[in-house]
């Protein structure tokens, strides 16, 4: 037995007929194709999965896609916005925020989520948006940065984001 | 001109973050081929049991499942048994018995993942429980059950390793004045890279060609090792490692699934994929550490230390599938010396198989060097609280000095270069290790719990040289290769394998300081067999001592044939020119010269006659020695009276990797490896009940650090550059997650030396110490 399920994408609608049981993840991945989003485990703990649903973090291989009929999903494949990165995406560029990026893409959702909430936030709270987000190359320290980046960069009206240019030598200069 | 090349010693932000970023990195679940299958696997509940039979026809009566496949349908293609990288053997499905709780019994093939879940509850396995082996020191005694009964030797011991000279030891001990004793265990880990293991297998029927998206971090050896195991010619095989999502040492192991998807794609003839969950990684996948040791120490009562020796139990699990260079069954556990100058050293460890998954296998850790370094850590402490004297003091005391690098350490070891004082004094005053101990002090006079914790770790890292080290008799050499373009853009090629590290960032970086081309105009491949030169891959902190080295050496070897090109087109003598700022120059005449991209354009248009066209190197670089990197580390931790917490305040780690190639990377580094030695210290551990159930089997249980319990790392550098590497560099991945857990423990301990306390076991959990409070009357209500 199927269901009918629509939704939009980052913007772009998406409709199946799908089993009840399919994970909001694997209709992402495997129906709508968009692998940034990735799965680390099946507790709902790693949040390597995290996507947004009408606005709000979800980790969605703990959603089912029928679950969230009608909503309205962004993924990392969405930040980037006429050829500009989000200024959470450039965070993590310019702050070393990454090095396997398998938890980036779920950890840059949980921050844009935070940052619409809490423009300004302390360290501390940042620490505790992405504690269900968990990260095994970076220790953390940069992903902090590069959300305070993100953060400072957002509250400039004036901003500019700076295309990314791989191999250069940015933020030293 | 210097600004654009951007070479070694900058921090270049990374090439490969561009897909990253975006999404649209390639894991291994991220290939999708036509017609592809899904496999998934029934796995054992219990410990050790005999397989009286397997039902299968449920499972084969679901539409859309395409075929079981047990132990007996791989023992007809005789692949029921595949080697390990030590030597021995390991099911890849069991014919008749289960040996660990997790272990793979069956395969199910499937058009769909969800149908090949289904289906795995659908085959239907009969078992006779057995006892099982779970204690090692129990699997040693005479009436103990046997995990290996394939095995000639009818016993659970596996092998006897020693290292150093143990009359010498021995006399050391007996004349010593002060001998300290510490039992420790290091506990069993897992590395839970956040991405698991996987795979996409794809057997061509026409051309006969095998292609395996495998998450592994050693794709060279893993397709010789297909090859022989298979039969298939090795030029018909071809391993890639697409985007790997964390190897930590966890993903050099061949394991089971990527057989048995390989196997059902050849019989099927349709791409299988193969992709863990998260609770079969963790139940499954090979673990590290597991070390029983008992070790002493014995010095002068003035604080000079003489000899160590240390026995050790290492439980091996069910198979010796541990990933250690063939020579080496305890890795280089006999780096146990340390930073210290000892006149001798022993060291004797027992391999033990017990009804668990395999165990030995890295977790960010060069070939057992976190447990070498905790034990001497430890017994340093342990000797400094006995003597009364300053651990810092007493480290300075015995520390090997500069001027005697080369040092031939007490089991053998050359380290190469060092300068251990400069490190703990920068650790020190960076820190305020003055002023640490007088708040100390006064917090102990009000009751309050602070301690502070050393380690001045020493490691050991990047296998080779080839006359000592080899995986399965493959040496370990690393490699490059370099083609540059007419237009001054090249490609490199490297033998190691990137999992995070940064290598398409960093090994371009190494190639624009030696040909003077801008790192953006230099792309890395790697990961790939049928492009990429033969290497062994990337773990035990290797790709930097071995690969970054034949990078330059290669580099090095086009700049002499690009040499002689620029002298043509200078139409001077080929020794009358010097490379200096990145161009090849007419001595003391700055305004003749040529750059790498004239001299590139010339290779292919307007070259020497006689010379051959074109602007490339290989080289196969074997290191002459291993690099010795070190760091100072100083914790500060306070204890809650109330829950027995330990938290973190501060942690000082200062670093010497000798030349750093891209300094954000190495700091990125360090951060991830502090966290990683942090996890096992506070946290991490995988315990198993008597009948050999696993207590810890998914995230729930087994618990990552998170952005909360991690503190914010303060780190330094010395730089003491490696002698024999081409760059003077060392590696570094690993130094973090080896130095930092004794200097925790160090810490916790120093917290509670007052009670008497001299020694506590990691994890350092709260309920441990909880109950040490409550047994010394200081625990809060």
């Amino acid at each position: 037995m199927t269901h009918h399920v629509s939704f939009r994408i980052n913007g772009q609608a998406y409709e199946a007929d799908v089993e009840p049981r399919l994970l909001l993840v694997h209709f992402i991945r495997e129906v709508a194709g968009l692998t940034g989003t990735h799965i680390g485990c099946d507790t709902t703990s790693c949040g390597a999965c995290t996507v947004l649903v009408n606005g709000l973090p979800a980790k969605s291989c703990t959603l089912l896609a029928v679950q969230v009929n009608g909503a309205e999903i962004s993924t990392v494949e969405g930040l980037e916005q006429n050829n500009q990165l989000h200024p959470i995406q450039e965070g993590f560029f310019e702050e070393h925020g990454l090095q396997c990026g398998y938890c980036t893409p779920g950890m840059m959702m949980t921050a844009v989520a935070l940052l619409k909430e809490n423009p300004d936030p302390t360290e501390t709270e940042i620490r505790q948006a992405i504690s269900g987000n968990l990260c095994r190359c970076t220790g953390y320290v940069n992903i902090v940065k590069s959300i305070q980046y993100a953060a400072k960069k957002m509250r400039d009206a004036e901003h500019e984001p700076v295309p990314v240019s791989a191999g250069a030598e940015g933020g030293q200069a | 001109m210097t600004t654009s090349i951007t070479g070694i010693g900058h921090s270049v932000k990374r090439k490969e973050d561009a897909r990253f970023l975006r999404g649209k990195g390639t894991y291994v679940d991220d290939v999708k081929l036509p017609g592809m299958l899904f496999m998934d696997i029934v796995r054992s509940p219990y410990a050790h049991a005999r397989i009286l039979n397997i039902d299968a026809s449920g499972a084969l009566a679901l539409p859309g499942v395409l075929a079981v496949i047990t132990g007996k349908d791989l023992d007809a293609a005789g692949l029921a048994w595949m080697p390990t990288l030590m030597g021995d053997k390991q099911m890849v499905l069991p014919v008749d018995r289960v040996v660990f709780q997790a272990q793979e019994v069956a395969a199910v093939i499937a058009t769909d993942r969800y149908i090949a879940a289904d289906a795995v509850a659908l085959v239907d396995v009969e078992y006779e429980p057995l006892t099982p082996v779970v204690d090692p020191q129990k699997a040693l005694e005479p009436d103990a059950p046997l995990v290996r009964p394939d095995r000639e030797n009818k016993t659970n011991h596996i092998w006897h390793w020693e290292a150093g000279d143990r009359a010498r030891t021995d006399e050391l001990f007996d004349q010593a004045e002060v001998v300290v004793k510490q039992d420790l265990y290091i506990p069993r880990i897992h590395v839970s890279s956040i991405e698991t293991c996987g795979c996409v297998a794809s057997f061509d029927r026409i051309s006969g060609k095998l292609t395996i998206y495998m998450t592994t971090q050693a794709p060279h050896p893993i397709r010789t090792v297909f090859s022989l195991v298979s039969g298939i010619p090795e030029h018909k095989i071809r391993v890639i490692s697409p985007d790997i999502g964390g190897g930590f040492g966890g993903k050099v192991p061949v394991y089971p699934g990527y057989v048995i998807a390989t196997v059902a794609s050849i019989q099927t003839g349709h791409p299988i994929k193969w992709i863990e969950d998260r609770s079969e990684n963790l139940q499954a996948d090979s673990f590290a550490r597991d070390y029983h040791i008992s070790a002493e120490l014995a010095a002068k009562r003035d604080g000079t230390m003489l000899a160590l020796r240390a026995t050790t139990i290492a439980d091996h699990g069910a198979f010796d599938a541990a990933a250690n260079p063939s020579k080496f069954p305890a890795g280089l556990f006999s780096v146990i010396t340390g930073s210290y100058q000892l006149q001798a050293a022993h060291v004797a460890v027992d391999g033990v198989y017990t009804n668990k998954p395999s165990g030995g296998v890295a977790y960010r850790c060069s070939f057992r060097v976190t447990e070498a370094v905790h034990t001497v850590e430890r017994l340093v402490d342990t000797l400094a609280d006995e003597l009364e004297i300053d651990p810092a003091e007493l480290r300075f005391k015995n520390f090997i000095q500069p001027d005697q690098f080369p040092y031939k350490s007490a089991t053998g070891w050359e380290y190469d270069s060092g300068n251990y004082p400069a490190a703990l004094q920068k650790a020190m005053d960076k820190i305020g290790y003055a002023d640490l101990l007088r708040e100390q002090a006064e917090k102990r006079a009000r009751g309050e719990l602070m301690g502070i914790g050393i380690s001045t770790f020493t490691e050991i890292v990047g296998a080779g040289p080839s006359h000592t080290f080899d995986i399965l008799g493959i040496k370990m050499f690393d490699s490059c290769e370099i083609r540059v373009h007419p237009t001054g853009s090249a490609i490199v090629r490297i033998g190691v394998q990137t999992q995070g590290q940064g290598h398409e960032t960093t090994f371009a970086q190494i190639v624009a300081e030696e040909l003077g081309l801008p790192v953006e105009n230099i792309t890395v491949e790697h990961g790939d067999t049928d492009t990429a030169p033969y290497g062994l891959g990337t773990y035990a902190s290797r790709s930097t001592p071995t690969a970054g080295a034949a990078t330059a050496v290669a580099a090095l070897k086009i700049r002499e044939k690009a040499k002689k090109i620029a002298a043509h087109i200078l139409e001077v003598d080929a020794d009358d020119l010097e490379w200096t700022n990145y161009q090849f120059q007419v001595k003391g005449v700055p305004s003749r010269a040529v750059t790498m991209k004239d001299v590139a354009f010339a290779a292919y248009t307007n070259h020497p006659q006689g010379m051959e066209a074109g602007l490339e190197a290989v080289d196969y670089y074997d290191p002459p020695n291993l690099t010795f990197p070190f760091g100072a580390y100083i914790c500060v931790v306070d204890i809650d009276r109330g829950t027995g917490e330990v938290k973190i305040r501060r942690f000082v780690a200062v670093d010497d990797c000798g030349n750093i190639i891209n300094p954000m990377i190495v700091d990125g580094q360090i951060h991830g490896g502090l966290t990683m030695g942090m996890a096992p210290s506070l946290l991490e551990a995988i315990t198993y009940d008597e009948d050999g159930n696993i207590q810890q089997g998914s995230f729930m249980d087994y618990l990552l650090p998170t952005a909360m319990e991690t503190p914010v790392w303060e780190t330094d550098k010395t730089c003491t550059p490696s002698p024999h590497h081409p760059l003077g560099a060392k590696g570094v991945g690993e130094s973090a997650t080896v130095g930092a857990p004794p200097a925790i423990a160090n810490a916790v301990v120093d917290a509670l030396s007052h009670l008497g306390v001299t020694h506590i076991d990691i994890p350092i959990t709260p309920w441990k110490v909880y109950q040490i409070l409550e047994e010394h009357g200081v625990a809060e209500a």
